[in-house]
């Protein structure tokens, strides 16, 4: 049998050498009847080969809108992509034609997401919807790319996967549905796997595999992984850099010894002082007063200062500029020499 | 003694199914003092969310016992169930679920005096409504609004609200921060301890975030498959868990630190949690563990001390194991 996986459509001005993923000054909007929602305001993130990036932020920063902005799947209208680039190996996905954005999705980024049952198709077995990806990118028959799905399923350590690739999506425990899921974002061996939230909705013995699994897939294939989600306990676990979310920024963007060890951002340090801790005990918990901003009416200047213990009257003025603080640490704080206690 | 507010004995309810029945809860038994928390953890399936609602009386249980303040409201019928069932409120999950979006604030928080008219405060239900808008945190002047005008921090703070309406004694609180922001949940926690100590309150607190059990629980039972394997107080469960169980679920906890990365105890766990319609015999943990002996398909290992358990573990070889060091 021929190898059908030479058959990767070529991308225009795609250039092997350039950086694997990088987001620039990226912009998204929703227009609603209240009024704009600004959920992305100027986002710069970069991602290498083999390396895991943590997006963390709370609900509302738009951690999710950026990473469906990265992959063309926001709903257009009421989102709109309204400034930035997305740098794909040098190519700029937003500027690509729908047709040609197909191709890079599944292809060279993947992604998955928090909810697995309602990302599968439940009338479809596993094995038909894990196949439909060979069939449809690849031209691949019926039968082998059944063959190939029930591959996939084993590499996911599914047990018996020869048998339950003709199952259906019900008939899988919530990790195994995961476990399915990150087959079908593997399939086709893509270079970046986003994935959303992606244990958010499991147990704890049961994201402990998942995380172990999808630690273990990503060193054999060498893959960006940008992990997004709000379990500080889970970024220390895995992440080797993070980017801190609030507002629709990166408010702060560290190596992750860094940022846990000497937090440069008002925001990240009153984060990481309100989880519940040992030493804690018996006392009442760090608290971040107030809630974090509606999305059509962002405070001015530093959008956090309206909650931050560190504000004083710049803050409200102006927004502050990205410090860079360290190689690879930058920081936009107006008081990150007092946050740090420098 | 007399500080036992809430006692249960043999506590089982088993849901009938076409085969057979869902053994949910399966021989609880807990009992909580008066001012104390009890944490109540474990994983999807284990009976928590049963075992909550059996003791607000939501569901009926099929065997055992529910002692408020020595009287079993299981046998309780009437009036006396009535006036039983107002010493024992709930805190529900879901902010944006428990809430009646087509009723107010002031109509949510005040119907427990609708159902319970003799315990309407002297000075009115208007009035008493705001003193408990004013306990929880929020503006008493907001009695009309709704709840989509709320935060789901606010919105949990009406929960609390409604369920310390009729001053009850023992509160059940079911996964009352999981739907929250991290830097909610930690406002909301304080106000729970808060109210706590001013009311003398005593929580059944059951959640599966076992940094927040541990931080606000005084004793701590893990469930598995609809039974207690483990119980005791805090500092024993968290730093000499002695069931497999409880070690595997403490190692899995992701921790805020990444110093730890690599050197932390971790135990995998293979598998997942078998059906509660079809439970393993003996030991139901065995068919994960990797402790179990043939003896564990034959003999269920009962929730006692042992000799290598200071406190009360189901396992034939309980034996302490510290996961968390460092931690």
């Amino acid at each position: 049998m021929t190898d059908i996986t030479a058959q990767v459509d070529v991308l225009p001005g795609l250039d092997p050498r350039a950086p694997l993923l990088h987001v620039e000054d990226l912009n998204v909007e929703f227009r609603t009847r209240d009024g704009v929602a600004r959920a992305v305001n100027g986002v710069n993130l970069w991602l290498n080969p083999g390396e895991t990036l943590a997006v963390l932020g709370e609900s509302g920063c738009g951690k999710s809108v950026t990473a469906q902005a990265i992959m063309g799947i926001l709903d257009t209208p009421p989102a709109h992509v309204t400034g930035g680039r997305v740098l794909y190996r040098g190519v700029d996905l937003l500027q690509l034609p729908e047709s040609e954005r197909r191709k890079v999705r599944a292809n060279r980024i993947a992604m998955i997401f928090q909810d697995a049952l309602s990302a599968l198709n439940p009338v479809y077995t596993v094995g038909f919807q894990l196949g439909e990806l060979f069939r449809v990118h690849r031209g691949t028959s019926r039968r082998e790319a059944k063959r190939r799905a029930a591959e996939l399923l084993d590499q996911v350590r599914i047990p018996d996967a020869r048998r339950r690739v003709d199952d259906y999506p019900h008939e899988f425990s919530g990790g195994m549905r995961q476990r399915v899921m990150i087959a079908m974002a593997l399939a086709l061996d893509p270079e970046v796997l986003i994935a959303d939230e992606p244990t958010t909705a499991l147990d704890v013995t049961v994201q402990a595999q998942i995380m172990n699994l999808l630690a273990e897939l990503q060193r054999e294939r060498n893959m960006g992984l940008m992990l997004i989600t709000h379990d500080m306990g889970v970024v220390a676990d895995v992440a080797d850099r993070i980017a801190v979310m609030y507002a629709g920024k990166v408010v702060e963007e560290a190596p992750v010894y860094d940022i846990y060890a000497h937090p440069a951002h008002a925001y990240t340090k009153a984060l990481l002082e309100s989880i519940p801790r040992l030493d804690l005990k018996g006392r009442p918990l760090n608290v971040i007063r107030g809630l974090p901003p509606a999305l059509t009416d962002i405070p001015s200047g530093c959008a956090f200062h309206p909650r931050c213990a560190y504000a004083r009257e710049i803050c409200r003025l102006e927004p502050p500029p990205a410090y860079q603080i360290a190689p690879q640490r930058v920081t936009s704080c107006h008081f990150v020499r007092e946050v740090l206690g420098v | 003694m007399s500080d036992v507010v809430l006692e249960t004995r043999g506590l089982t309810k088993h849901f009938k199914i076409r085969k057979g029945a869902v053994r949910a809860v399966d021989g609880v038994d807990i009992q909580l003092r008066r001012g104390e928390t009890l944490g109540v953890v474990g994983e999807s399936g284990c009976g928590k969310t049963t075992l909550a609602k059996l003791l607000v009386g939501l569901e009926k249980p099929t065997a055992g016992e529910i002692r408020v303040r020595g009287e079993d409201m299981v046998r309780l019928g009437g009036p006396a169930l009535r006036r039983a069932r107002r010493n024992i409120q709930m805190v529900l999950q879901d902010p944006y679920t428990s809430l009646n979006p087509r009723m107010t604030v002031g109509d949510i928080i005040g119907e427990p005096y609708d159902i319970h008219p003799d315990a309407v405060p002297r000075t009115g239900k208007a009035r008493a409504v705001q003193e408990l808008l004013d306990i929880v945190g929020l503006n008493p002047d907001h009695i009309n609004r709704y709840p989509h005008q709320f935060s789901g921090g606010q919105r949990q703070r009406i929960g609390i609200a409604r369920a310390l309406a009729l001053r009850p004694e023992i509160i059940v609180c079911d996964e009352p921060v999981s739907a929250l922001d991290v830097s909610i949940q930690a406002q909301v926690i304080n106000l729970l301890e808060g109210l706590q100590r001013e009311l003398g309150l005593a929580y059944v607190f059951i959640a599966h975030d076992l940094s927040v059990v541990r931080h606000i629980s005084d004793r701590v039972a893990v469930m598995y498959l609809g039974k207690i394997v483990e119980t005791g107080n805090h500092a024993a469960i968290y730093e000499q868990p002695t069931h497999p169980y409880t070690q595997a679920l403490l190692s899995a906890v992701p921790v805020p630190d990444p110093r730890l990365r690599g050197r932390r105890d971790h135990i995998t766990l293979e598998g997942d949690v078998p059906s509660p319609a079809d439970p393993p015999s003996g030991c139901r943990f065995r068919t994960r563990c990797w402790k179990a002996q043939p003896a564990c398909a034959d003999h269920e290992p009962l929730l006692e001390i042992r000799q290598r358990s200071p406190h009360p573990s189901a396992c034939h070889y309980a034996e302490v194991r510290d996961v968390m060091r460092r931690f």
